[in-house]
């Protein structure tokens, strides 16, 4: 029998606000531990919550740049579970009311366009974090509590470990463009929840699922969904049932295992929050919020092949990211040759980054500089092969390129004269290239632009002394 | 008379003529708290020390200036549920034993500002759970009128202090009934305030969908000047109102002539003591002799009020009180062996009885498979209630009925049988159900001398109208001249 995987995913996003979502407490990562806490965040004895209005916006731009409805009235609810990281025993989420409901985001799987569905997205907090290492036994750093998410719920529709990948990428590359979160894995910005089942290929029903908690990065989501649908086969042709649990992926082994099975699950008992009060939100509040969302990826990617004449596959690539792609028109808005700049950034800044151990956000170069280097090799000032030398100095020092090209003498010799006198020296030098040109072999060309590379230090332009090279060993030969 | 035994409104002539000192006032106060506090017990926690030495700097104040805000050098108490930061705040439980808030209720913020005298913690239910502080982990308070019965709850502390003259007010909080009940039974003024006129923040949760601050004063123009103090928006609480500020003395003594009151035979059913029912049958006829009109008006779904209340309660309760597990603050047993036995523990030697009954009920009343039976439906019944209201209020001004259905029990005569003491309750439920204001006001003893309150509600934000209504009765009357026999055989 064919089996088929069907998966649906819970996304938490961790959203990019000053402050907390029911206190002044910074969100910012990294901090010391407790030090970003409150009577609010730490669940004191009558202190009382009021609901950071950013995180409302925000969490309706995603609702937008998801294409979801946009509720009018929501509220939050009281999701009560005892855990040491939850200083009020209680995460205050949204339960039947969210915020938004019914998106659905395009993915490209091998150039046919899917849809996948967005069940609803609701606004909550984070919980703290077990500091486990301690040789005081377990601490709690509460420093996260109260950090504001929002959970994007899809339906079960995607079939493969690549379409919930392309689906995972395609929903940070979105929400970065909005501007709602950085979506750091590394910083757990973004958590990934996975719902899967087997079916028999063909089937309409849905086979009973699991669901795997916090995948951290896109790695680990591809590796959990490969080992959990191969477990789940194995089960089914044993002739066993798959049991309904939580299941817990452990990314050093490469293993899930099973957490709490359905009977086990915490009743949450969840219930209006009375500390707060609905939130309604008006029409024209989410028309001022459409108006403002900026260009999403999937248009952008269109208008670079129609506006910058890019091919499909750069326009795809200079869109992947916000970062990229504001980069990449920062640069074309005063150099207009996109395709220079797009080859630029996709061949030799992304092996740079790497090189320093550096994202995107953090590149020391500005579109301006990046720019004045192009137009030097486009005006054949340097040469292709000095320009990336340039710019690895420029990812160094962070100086100008024209600078580097003065101090390091990198300019070309494009100045035929003093260029024919070198190849003349080198011409006469070599008499016996000279004979094997004469002879019919062209290779010894080769060999003599070698040496007029050499004297020159690089910087002859290439193309200019190949054409005196032959016009001076014709003078020899004739 | 002595100083202490004034109110608040006198205290501040004397004060306005310099003819007394806040240090005069505080030092008489401080006397009768000596004199009858251990035969009270309405306070937990005194700081004397405190109260004088502030005392003082508001008397050095005063000399430098003629004006004087009403409640300026005024002692008070508060009920040990409000957070003061400095003093510990244990909400009578063992589970806060140590607690020290570090910050302040929004009340008493409002009330240092004002120049008010903090005396001290008064006593109540643990975490404003009974009806008669009899639950308090530390003390049993008694009702001055009769050492032997309980003030009523959970404010009992707060009640006595006024009741017995070592407080000119105090403030406590209702969830059901726990400000209006026990002023009922010690014969003082008590007001629960509409839903939201007063800042929650800092006051310890128990319901906080129906948990409301208020005053307890020794009349019905103090329990005004008191309000003047604690009401306003404060944005710490996104439940508070965001409305004008009224002054609440402003009309207080325009009289009742063509107000409508009205009269609902379901607050005059099975189990009220026939004393009560003539106080109130009495206090219609002053009112009609005053010029207000008497109507009839009736409720439908009154008789679910009681259950729903105890269901809501006690679900809200459940979630807060989920944060008392000994991990950061408060009690946690001495041993235990991981982390589930630290919470089942710490919580089961940290509560007491009912707090334990209340938190169970409400986890059940939450439980999945028993929510739609419970809680949904209980909120069904609080929407049923509220039009309720609505409509009794479309046809009068105020509502006038008992405060509870008897006047104080004897300590212990209720403590084995919850169902007969929520009971006690009945009649000031509703008003929390329904976000309502409502005041207790005296209106009679009953043979054995015991005070009777009784109490009038009004439609949202309609405090100045109810205080109007108390104001005339108690001005017509001469209950409030009542006092308690403390003291006096000594």
């Amino acid at each position: 029998m064919e089996y088929e995987i069907v998966i649906g995913m819970e996304i938490h996003v961790e959203l990019g606000t000053q402050t907390k979502i029911f206190c002044a407490c910074p969100t910012e990562f990294g901090a010391e531990e407790n030090t970003h806490t409150c009577p609010v965040c730490l669940g004191m004895p009558g202190v009382l919550p009021v609901l950071n209005e950013k995180v409302v916006e925000y969490a309706t731009r995603t609702g937008l740049a998801l294409n979801c409805e946009i509720a009018h009235y929501s509220k939050m609810d009281r999701k009560n579970y005892f855990y040491p990281d939850l200083p009020k025993a209680y995460q205050t989420s949204q339960f039947d009311l969210p915020i938004c409901t019914g998106g659905v985001v395009e993915i490209d799987v091998d150039g046919v366009t899917k849809e996948i569905g967005i069940t609803r997205i609701h606004i909550e907090e984070d919980a703290g974090k077990l500091l486990h290492e301690s040789s005081e036994g377990t601490l709690v750093d509460v420093n996260r509590c109260g950090v504001p998410l929002v959970e994007i719920v899809t339906e079960p529709d995607m079939r493969s470990a690549e379409e919930a990948k392309i689906f995972a990428e395609k929903v940070r590359n979105i929400l970065e463009y909005t501007g709602v979160s950085d979506c750091k894995m590394q910083e757990g910005s973004m958590r990934f929840d996975v719902n899967l089942s087997m079916r028999e290929k063909g089937s309409l029903v849905l086979g009973t699922r699991t669901e795997m908690k916090n995948l951290n990065s896109f790695r680990a989501l591809v590796r959990a969904v490969h080992y959990e649908s191969k477990r789940q086969i194995l089960e089914l042709k044993k002739g066993h049932r798959i049991i309904q649990e939580t299941r817990k992926w452990d990314d050093t082994k490469g293993t899930s295992s099973a957490l709490r099975s359905k009977e086990e699950a915490h009743d949450y008992r969840y219930f209006p929050e009375p500390d707060l009060v609905p939130i309604i939100i008006e029409e024209d509040y989410i028309a001022k919020i459409k108006a403002n969302l900026p260009e999403l990826p999937e248009a952008k990617k269109r208008r670079y092949i129609k506006e910058y004449k890019l091919p499909e596959y750069d326009a795809g690539v200079l869109t992947a990211t916000g970062i990229l792609a504001t980069f990449f028109e920062d640069a074309v808005a005063v150099y207009n040759e996109p395709k220079q700049i797009s080859n630029w950034l996709m061949v030799e800044i992304p092996p740079l980054l790497k090189e320093k151990e550096l994202a995107m956000e953090n590149i020391s170069i500005t579109p301006v500089q990046l720019v004045e280097l192009l137009k030097l090799v486009k005006n054949n000032t340097i040469s292709g092969t000095s320009g990336k030398e340039v710019l690895k100095v420029m990812f160094d020092t962070g100086k100008n390129p024209g600078d580097i090209v003065k101090e390091q003498g990198l300019a070309q010799m494009s100045d035929t004269v003093e260029l024919e006198a070198i190849i003349e020296k080198i011409v006469a030098a070599n008499p016996k290239s000279v004979e094997d040109i004469g002879s019919g072999s062209d290779k010894a060309y080769g060999f003599l632009t070698g040496q007029v590379m050499k004297a020159t230090k690089g910087q002859a332009n290439p193309q200019v002394a190949n054409e005196i090279i032959r016009a001076v060993v014709a003078k020899h030969l004739g | 008379m002595e100083l202490n035994q004034k109110t608040i409104h006198e205290i501040n002539d004397l004060l306005k003529k310099k003819e007394v000192t806040v240090t005069e006032v505080t030092q008489s106060v401080i006397n009768r708290i000596d004199g009858v506090e251990g035969s009270t017990d309405a306070y937990l926690r005194l700081q004397s020390e405190e109260a004088l030495n502030l005392a003082r700097i508001v008397d050095e104040k005063l000399k430098a200036r003629k004006k004087i805000s009403p409640l300026e050098g005024i002692p008070y108490g508060l009920k040990d549920n409000l957070c003061t930061q400095g003093i510990l705040t244990t909400c009578a439980s063992k589970m806060l034993y140590n607690f020290n808030p570090p910050y302040n209720a929004h009340v008493y913020n409002l009330l240092i500002e004002e120049g008010g005298i903090l005396l001290g913690k008064t006593n109540m239910d643990e975490f404003a759970m009974g009806s008669s502080t009899e639950n308090s982990a530390y003390k049993v308070t008694k009702n001055p009128w009769d050492l032997n019965k309980v003030p009523g709850g959970s404010s009992g502390g707060s009640a006595v202090a006024v009741a017995s003259d070592t407080a000119f007010f105090t403030l406590g909080s209702d969830t059901g009934g726990s400000i209006r009940q026990p002023a009922s039974f010690c014969g003082v003024v008590g007001m629960k305030p509409t839903y939201g006129l007063v800042s929650r923040y800092g006051l310890v949760a128990f319901a906080s969908s129906l948990d409301q601050i208020g005053p307890f004063t020794k009349d019905v123009e103090d329990c005004a000047l008191v309000l003047n103090a604690i009401v306003g928006h404060d944005e710490k609480d996104s439940t508070s109102l965001n409305i004008e500020k009224k002054d609440y003395t402003k009309n207080l003594k325009q009289g009742v002539k063509g107000l409508k009151i009205g009269v609902a035979q379901a607050f005059f059913g099975e189990g009220l003591q026939p004393e009560v029912r003539k106080s109130l049958e009495d206090a219609i006829a002053v009112y009609k002799a005053m010029g207000a009109e008497i109507v009839d008006v009736s409720f439908q779904y009154l008789d679910y009020a009681l259950s729903a209340y105890y269901l809501i309660s006690s679900a809200e309760a459940s979630s807060n009180l989920a944060r008392y597990d000994g991990i950061r603050y408060g009690f946690r047993a001495e041993e235990y062996d991981g982390l589930v036995d630290l919470y089942r523990k710490t919580r089961s030697q940290g509560f007491g009885e009912e707090v334990k009954r209340r938190i169970m009920l409400g986890t059940h009343a939450l439980s999945s498979g028993y929510y739609d039976a419970y809680y949904k439906k209980a909120m069904q019944v609080r929407t049923l209630i509220k039009d309720d209201f609505d409509q009794v209020f479309k046809g009068c001004d105020v509502l006038l009925t008992p405060t509870s259905p008897t006047t104080a029990f004897g300590i212990g005569e209720k403590t084995n049988n919850p169902l007969e003491m929520y009971l006690t309750d009945i009649y000031t439920v509703p008003v929390n159900i329904a976000g309502i204001p409502g005041i207790s006001i005296p209106c009679g003893l009953d043979q054995v001398g015991m005070p009777i309150g009784m109490q009038l509600l009004g439609p949202v934000l309609s405090e100045k109208t109810i205080l109007k209504a108390a104001w005339a009765f108690e001005n017509e009357t001469n209950y409030k001249n009542l006092k308690a026999p403390l003291g006096r055989e000594v």
